[in-house]
């Protein structure tokens, strides 16, 4: 067991625990936010850098200050680590560079995007980012290429976070795609173009932190804080079958993994139940999904609707009237 | 002060062969290593050298050997890291050209000390013609029972392969070279762990440069403390720098640390003086990734002192009047030089060459090349060098791997003590017609 201190909250973890892990123990006031990372997928993280902390004391055996700012996905702690999150300026800053960084080339098409509304970057961007843009240069842009019939690659607003990368290798039995080039040049593609096409591919479509892969069979049906979110199962013989539909009235528009409060999902579900199922009567329905608040989702989230108070003509008409008469 | 170690037979005839190179009494540290001495003191031996890392990083070799982990039944290995891309470096190719067996035979020894029965070369690609002249000199060795099962009867077996890397600057990044040695895309790994404890093929690993493992041959034939008694205070032995740029006598040369550095760039022993009788305007004096230093500051320290060519010296005054030896790149420029454009031929560099892994790098290297090339072009403004400034600042430190330092520091030093040269670009964008490096290479682009 080690204690780690963190934004001056201390918590007592297993050794070989990591900073993010500990972080997000104590709970999502000190968590560093994670593009990259995520916590299903072995060997993820290091590479967005948003998660970096400066780390103020090494350990009680060594209390020196690490000289870098580091990746708190990737750092494991030491018995009596001081760690500095948001209360430290200098990670702020690092952070606000790594935000800028993330959208210099952004095609920020949010308004036509699919994720928008539960996209990662908007949300790292509104939090984390500054509302000014400093670069004026054209944006990069990629050969758009066919992955299959079932997602949709948009590279020009991927931020290269491997994870997709990762899901292949570790969740579907052969991975088709992977990083070609070099640089501001990477991208994500398959050699010589392929169908990204098994049981599990479809979880490369929860696991993108933006819209850069997406769900063909929701593609431009609904923004998703129109659509009501439900948990739902169903006997599968592939994956557990637990999911989250996704209503638009009596439509089932699409079917996700179910996400926890970091936006990673519970438990990777296959290609049946996110394509091919796509009726009240494939499910049995468990109830509203619980959405954070601050989501934008739960703007439309039905348990918290309240119906409107009826407002007829006449009633506005009496009170116009009466004030009319008053004069 | 000339002081010729690894290249004192660099002018014998036929030295790349087996034959002279053994006349000249090559391979008698192997014999010395294998049947007299134990692994560790050859490692107790290299730790009193002082010897440093002639890669770039300067970090002291023999302490890296001892952080090596040994557990039981777990392969070892030692890479050499031949991957020499930085631009103004070119002595590491220079060296296995001319006395290829300096190379083996330092391989052989290190080997020994570190317990290595499997060695590699890990070349750049570019560099094909030196893969030959290796893979001769290899089987030549193998041949002469250097190499193999039994070496000397020893009951030490060692093998050696050359491996060619295909072109990219970031294979030089030692957990990249050993992801590319591996057979895979060349990225940086996230470290820790680091290659002493799981390197190649996640087995303990140690890397160095072709002029480390090259300076183990003399160290072991004659003592550790001999070679502690060449050079100055911490900076031991003898360095190999590349001289380039508008110098009288480009090349490489092998100096005893601790000449000063206006004996290098004037005396007629090195670099001569610079071309056409014009002024010194500025040096990068350990590959393109050191900072820039301007004529002042790379001949005296900010005391007053005459600055050296030695780790310490070079580095004296941090990155305010200091710069670094790096991997001994010395890159030279006269009164002429445009230092904007310079800056922006290296920032195309690191541009071309970021692995694309990380954010801040993948995207800040692109963005300060095209911020770059804006005030080269006649557009930038004065807000534009503060945002480069601010990009780099934000790079720095922020990434997995040195490269992102690497790209930043030319330009935050450009900035520091150039900063009157792009702010009268900025101002006079007729100055730029002047600069036509720039117009050729425009017009090559455009074309």
């Amino acid at each position: 067991m080690a204690k780690v201190t963190i934004d001056g909250q201390t918590i007592e973890v297993a050794d070989g625990t990591t900073i993010l892990q500990a972080a997000r123990m104590i709970g999502p006031e000190v968590a560093p936010p994670t593009m990259c990372y995520y916590s299903k997928l072995k060997t993820s993280g290091g590479y967005c850098r948003t998660c970096l902390v400066e780390v103020s004391k090494g350990s009680e055996k060594d209390p020196r200050p690490m000289p870098k700012l580091v990746a708190s996905c990737r750092t494991t702690i030491m018995d009596g680590m001081e760690v500095k999150n948001m209360t430290s300026d200098k990670v702020i800053d690092a952070r606000k560079g790594v935000v800028e960084f993330l959208l210099l080339n952004h095609p920020l098409d949010c308004p036509v995007c699919d994720q928008a509304g539960e996209c990662q970057l908007q949300d790292l961007g509104y939090e984390h980012g500054s509302a000014k843009t400093r670069t004026d240069f054209e944006r990069r842009t990629f050969d758009k290429i066919d992955i299959g019939n079932k997602i949709q690659l948009h590279m020009t607003r991927c931020i290269l976070c491997y994870r997709c990368v990762k899901t292949a290798e570790q969740i579907t039995d052969g991975r088709v795609h992977g990083v070609l080039n070099r640089g501001d040049a990477s991208e994500i593609s398959t050699y010589i173009e392929q169908a990204i096409d098994n049981d599990f591919s479809g979880n490369v479509i929860d696991v993108c932190p933006v819209g850069a892969l997406t769900d063909k069979t929701f593609r431009f049906k609904s923004r998703v804080w129109f659509t009501k979110p439900v948990d739902a199962h169903r006997d599968c013989d592939k994956c557990s079958g637990k999911t989250v539909v996704w209503y638009k009235g009596e439509d089932v528009l699409r079917v996700t993994g179910r996400k926890d409060q970091w936006g990673e999902v519970e438990e990777f579900i296959c290609n049946t139940c996110r394509f091919d199922k796509k009726k009240t009567s494939d499910w049995t329905i468990e109830g509203p999904r619980a959405i954070s608040h601050q989501s934008v989702i739960s703007a439309n989230h039905y348990t918290k609707m309240v119906k409107p108070r009826e407002l007829t003509l006449n009633n506005i008409k009496t009170i116009a009237l009466t004030e009319g008469e008053n004069k | 002060m000339s002081k010729k170690i690894l290249l004192e037979h660099i002018d014998v005839p036929g030295i790349e062969t087996l034959a002279v190179y053994r006349e000249k009494g090559g391979y008698a540290s192997v014999e010395k290593a294998l049947k007299t001495m134990t692994p560790d003191a050859i490692v107790e031996e290299v730790k009193k050298s002082g010897l440093r890392g002639r890669g770039g990083a300067g970090f002291p070799t023999g302490m890296k050997w001892s952080f090596l982990a040994k557990p039981e039944g777990v392969a070892r290995y030692l890479v050499c890291n031949a991957d020499e891309s930085e631009p103004g470096t070119f002595k590491d190719r220079y060296l296995m050209e001319k006395i290829p067996h300096a190379l083996i035979e330092g391989m052989i020894t290190s080997s020994f000390a570190l317990g290595a029965n499997t060695s590699y070369i890990y070349v750049r690609g570019e560099y094909f013609y030196i893969i030959k002249i290796l893979e001769k000199a290899i089987a030549d060795a193998y041949a002469a029972g250097w190499l193999g099962k039994n070496i000397l009867g020893t009951g030490y077996d060692l093998d050696l392969y050359v491996q060619a890397g295909a072109g990219a600057y970031i294979c030089g990044e030692e957990t990249a070279l050993l992801e590319s040695l591996e057979g895979k895309r060349g990225n940086p790994r996230i470290k820790p762990p680091f290659p002493a404890i799981a390197g190649l093929y996640g087995c303990p690993t140690v890397v160095n440069n072709v002029e480390t493992i090259a300076a183990v041959v003399p160290i072991v034939n004659n003592g550790g403390d001999w070679y502690a008694g060449i050079g100055i205070g911490k900076s031991t032995g003898t360095k190999l720098i590349s001289a380039s740029g508008h110098i009288n006598k480009p090349g490489v040369y092998e100096i005893e640390m601790g000449i000063t550095v206006e004996d290098f760039i004037y005396s007629d022993e090195y670099c001569g003086g610079i071309k056409n009788g014009k002024k010194l305007k500025a040096v990068v004096a350990g590959g393109s990734s050191v900072p820039i230093l301007p004529a002042e500051m790379i001949l005296t320290t900010a005391n007053g002192e005459k600055r050296l060519m030695s780790y310490e010296s070079l580095a004296d005054g941090g990155f305010a009047t200091g710069t670094m030896l790096g991997s001994g790149g010395f890159i030279v420029m006269d009164e002429t030089t445009s230092i904007v454009q310079n800056l922006h031929t290296f920032a195309r560099f690191y541009h071309h060459e970021s692995c694309g892994q990380c954010s801040p790098c993948r995207e800040g290297t692109g963005w300060m090349e095209k911020i770059l090339h804006k005030i080269l072009d006649g557009h930038g403004t004065l807000e534009d060098v503060d945002l480069l400034w601010e990009i780099q600042r934000k790079i720095e430190g922020n990434t997995i791997c040195p490269l992102g330092d690497a790209a930043a520091w030319p330009v935050a030093s450009a900035i520091r003590h150039f900063r009157h040269e792009f702010e009268e670009y900025v101002k006079n964008p007729a100055a730029i017609k002047d600069v036509k490096h720039y117009h050729n290479m425009h017009k090559l682009a455009t074309a």
